[in-house]
């Protein structure tokens, strides 16, 4: 290939963000019109697109491996601040839109056949366009973060795909608890997601004030010169933004309830893509963070003991959908102990691997409830609204009625757990043959919190597959049609052989992200440590087995054997009730001080009704009373009264009496001629 | 023999004094105009004094005057004077007084 050729093919980039625009044009304009499959492969038709041209940036890359700007507009111009609209195409940009376009090709067409389903059972059939324009939106919206040039271009995505998750976790925002529990979750969201976004803006601002610039390459060639305090300032806001983005602590609280959207949404925006943002953020400011050790080691921790507590929540949650929500937190914290750790590579390489096998077991999970929910209306049961077909202790069973289900959701479930040779064990273990030579700390928390996620996807695997059916509705469970197995069948090939990206001794991707990432460890393939987690995970999966392999009741034999602990895991250590004490009744109690002291006693009753209404009233009677009355009016009445008294004196001199005029007449004259006679006789 | 001019001036200056006190006096409306002829004529005797005294045609020439005057008065005056008679039965000067205020 040529380098004209080269550069046409890059002159194509934002085709990347402008096919799923286009998507959700036609289906915002003409959807309605449309049937459900035209509206479905539209939006999937678009988001293949993108994928395609993302794999011709992908063979353009090979001839210019140092990447390319591609500018589009001008944006923002003011000052020194000149921002543009340019995507940056780079090794690393291109390997995380390939992933996002590819696993989002898959959940598009899987959404065909499952909002299909979920719109009639809802009872709003309307609402299939709605859900793939928001869909194509949040592609649109990812692919603009992914190909950023710069800081603020990345924030619109980020944004972007903030607002679309928002809109998707309260599709069915009149559903949920009271009616109104999906709305509340998509709030919460939305909110969490706001304190993280706070910590990127003063980042953004930071970083401005100490370059001069938010452009990528720009920054990180003059980073070497900035002190190590403003690095760190700015990384650890960079992190904020990181932990509220990617569900890590402090802030992933909102991701298990983020569950509320369909489960399309949960596979494509809260397991495989938007929430590896953060991950993608930290990778991108590796220059930054390489810079800022005291941050790495926090991110390192933060992932380490996020991965390890989420783990340990996942054992003890019997919705299908929050132990993979909690799953996924536990996983996120892998990538950012991995990236803490400077393992970047690692860290994308698990993402990657992760959104295969994660949107796989999302997937296959939300067939499995369609499955039960169609068995409870197979089964001619009447407890639609008691019965929850989320509750993995309503199920059991399933293996022989969802067969295709089965046996991706066990390729899935062992990817997660690391059994070789499938995708999550290379991606697992590399981040812990890095741990393993970095700290021991962390190596220690993610072993732990390896063998917990062995154990809880085999206790789910066991629950949901194998034993009896635990209700009506699982034992009529039938499996779904192609248009959601056949993706599932991609991905589980995925999820299979995701390994191959970056195989021990080949290292290709280590290979193609060097091309853009400067710090690149070479950690060599770690036999022992590999060999250690392989046994921990046979032994995780086996305690599983051995515990809920034929469990017959839906009682948790678990929480007999660990209590209290249970309880607590259960209850996921509180943490909601903790910040509900220590945030949200604060706030309220601020918000109560404010509204009733502050606003109302004070600025309402004292300012407005006493100081200003009050004084007014007063002025405005005292002006009325006072001045208008007595001044303006005395003056006029007084004014007339004089007149009058002048007048009513000089009426008499009017006597009417000819004589006396006569007489005043003489007396004038005499008085004329005397002072004349004075004045000329002198 | 000439007689001094001040013989006229002050037989006019009592003719005038007369005249003034006739009409601040009189309460008949035909005696105050008969009054106020008495001053006319008493102005005109002044007049002809001076000019007798100063041999100047100019004091005659205004007597004339004053006398064309004087008649044109005495006539609009007799005038009023009928009708006022004519509406209210008398002359008193004093109770024509309908313009006092």
């Amino acid at each position: 290939m040529n380098g004209a050729a080269t550069r046409d093919l890059f002159a194509l980039a934002p085709l990347i963000i402008a096919f799923p625009i286009m998507g959700l044009v036609i289906n915002l304009f003409i959807g309605r019109r449309l049937s459900e499959r035209w509206v479905g492969t539209i939006a999937s038709a678009a988001v293949g697109l993108s994928f395609v041209t993302a794999l011709l940036q992908f063979a353009a890359l090979q001839n210019t491996p140092d990447g390319i700007r591609v500018m589009v507009a001008d944006w923002i111009s003011i000052g020194t601040l000149n921002i543009s609209w340019a995507l940056k195409i780079d090794s690393l940009s291109v390997a995380m839109s390939l992933m996002v376009a590819g696993v989002s090709t898959l959940i598009h067409i899987y959404a065909i056949g499952y909002m299909h389903e979920d719109v009639r059972l809802q009872g709003d059939p309307g609402r299939f366009t709605r859900f793939f324009i928001y869909f194509n939106l949040f592609v649109a919206a990812m692919m603009i973060l992914i190909t950023a040039d710069n800081y603020l271009m990345m924030f619109v995505g980020w944004e972007g795909v903030g607002l679309c998750s928002y809109l998707l976790i309260g599709f069915w925002y009149e559903k949920g608890k009271d009616g109104i529990g999906n709305a509340i979750a998509g709030k919460k969201a939305f909110i969490t997601n706001r304190i993280g976004d706070f910590g990127f803006l003063i980042a953004m601002f930071l970083i401005f004030w100490t370059f001069g610039s938010l452009q990528f390459d720009e920054v990180f060639q003059s980073a070497e010169g900035a002190g190590t305090t403003v690095l760190t300032l700015i990384t650890l806001f960079l992190l904020l933004g990181v932990t509220g983005k990617s569900a890590q602590i402090p802030l992933f609280v909102w991701l298990p309830d983020a569950m509320a959207g369909p489960t399309p949404v949960s596979a494509l925006i809260h397991a495989a893509t938007m929430v590896t943002a953060g991950i993608y953020l930290i990778v991108r400011s590796s220059v930054l963070f390489a810079l800022a050790p005291a941050t790495s080691n926090l991110v390192a921790l933060i992932g380490a003991v996020t991965a390890l507590l989420a783990a340990s929540i996942a054992v003890a949650q019997f919705d299908i959908k929050r132990v993979l929500a909690y799953s996924t937190i536990s996983q996120l914290g892998f990538m950012v102990a991995a990236v803490g750790l400077g393992a970047y590579v690692a860290g994308i390489f698990h993402l990657i691997a992760h959104a295969f096998f994660k949107a796989l077991l999302f997937l296959s999970s939300g067939s499995v409830i369609q499955g039960v929910e169609r068995g409870l209306h197979d089964s001619g049961q009447t407890n639609h609204e008691t019965f929850d077909p989320q509750d993995m202790r309503n199920m059991g069973g399933l293996r022989s009625r969802m067969k295709i289900t089965f046996w991706v959701y066990l390729i899935g479930g062992l990817a997660l757990a690391g059994i070789p040779p499938l995708a999550g064990f290379f991606s697992k273990d590399e981040i812990l043959a890095d741990a393993s030579e970095n700290s021991t700390l962390i190596y220690i928390l993610l072993t732990l919190a390896a063998i917990l996620t062995a154990f809880y996807i085999g206790r789910q695997i066991f629950m949901v597959f194998f034993g009896e059916p635990k209700s009506e509705a699982a034992a009529h469970a039938k499996e779904n049609p192609p248009i959601m197995t056949v993706p599932l069948l991609a991905l589980a090939v995925l999820a299979a052989f995701g390994g191959i990206l970056n195989l021990p001794t080949l290292q290709s991707l280590s290979k193609w992200l060097q091309l853009t990432l400067e710090q690149v460890q070479h950690t060599e393939f770690n036999v022992l440590v590999a060999l250690l987690s392989f046994v921990f995970a046979l032994a995780g999966l086996a305690v599983a087995w051995r515990v809920y392999g034929s469990q017959r009741d839906a009682a948790d034999p678990m929480r007999r054997f660990l209590g209290p602990l249970f309880d607590l895991w259960e209850n996921k250590y509180r943490v909601d009730e903790f910040y509900d004490w220590l945030f949200i009744k604060r706030y309220k109690a601020l918000a109560f001080t404010l509204a009733e002291i502050v606003d109302w006693r004070f600025l309402h009753d004292w300012v407005h009704d006493t100081l200003l209404a009050r004084t007014f009233q007063r002025s405005t009677r005292w002006l009325a009373e006072g001045f208008d009355l007595q001044v303006i009016d005395g003056a006029a009445n007084n004014l007339a009264r004089l007149i009058q008294g002048i007048a009513s004196r000089l009426r008499t001199l009017q006597t009417g009496y000819v004589r006396n005029y006569a007489l005043s007449i003489f007396f004038g004259l005499l008085i004329l001629m005397s002072y004349i006679l004075i004045q000329f006789s002198s | 023999m000439t007689i001094p001019t001040n013989y006229f001036l002050a037989l006019s200056g009592v003719l005038f004094i007369l005249g003034v006190l006739g009409v601040l006096i009189r309460r008949n409306s035909i005696v105050i105009l008969m009054s106020i002829e008495l001053m006319l004529n008493s102005a005109n005797l002044a007049f002809i004094a001076f000019a007798r005294a100063f041999e100047a045609h100019t004091g005659q020439v205004l007597v004339f005057f004053v006398i064309a005057v004087g008649a044109a008065e005495v006539a609009i005056g007799l005038s009023m004077i009928v009708s006022i008679y004519r509406s209210r039965g008398n002359i008193d000067i004093d109770q024509i007084s309908q313009l006092k205020g």
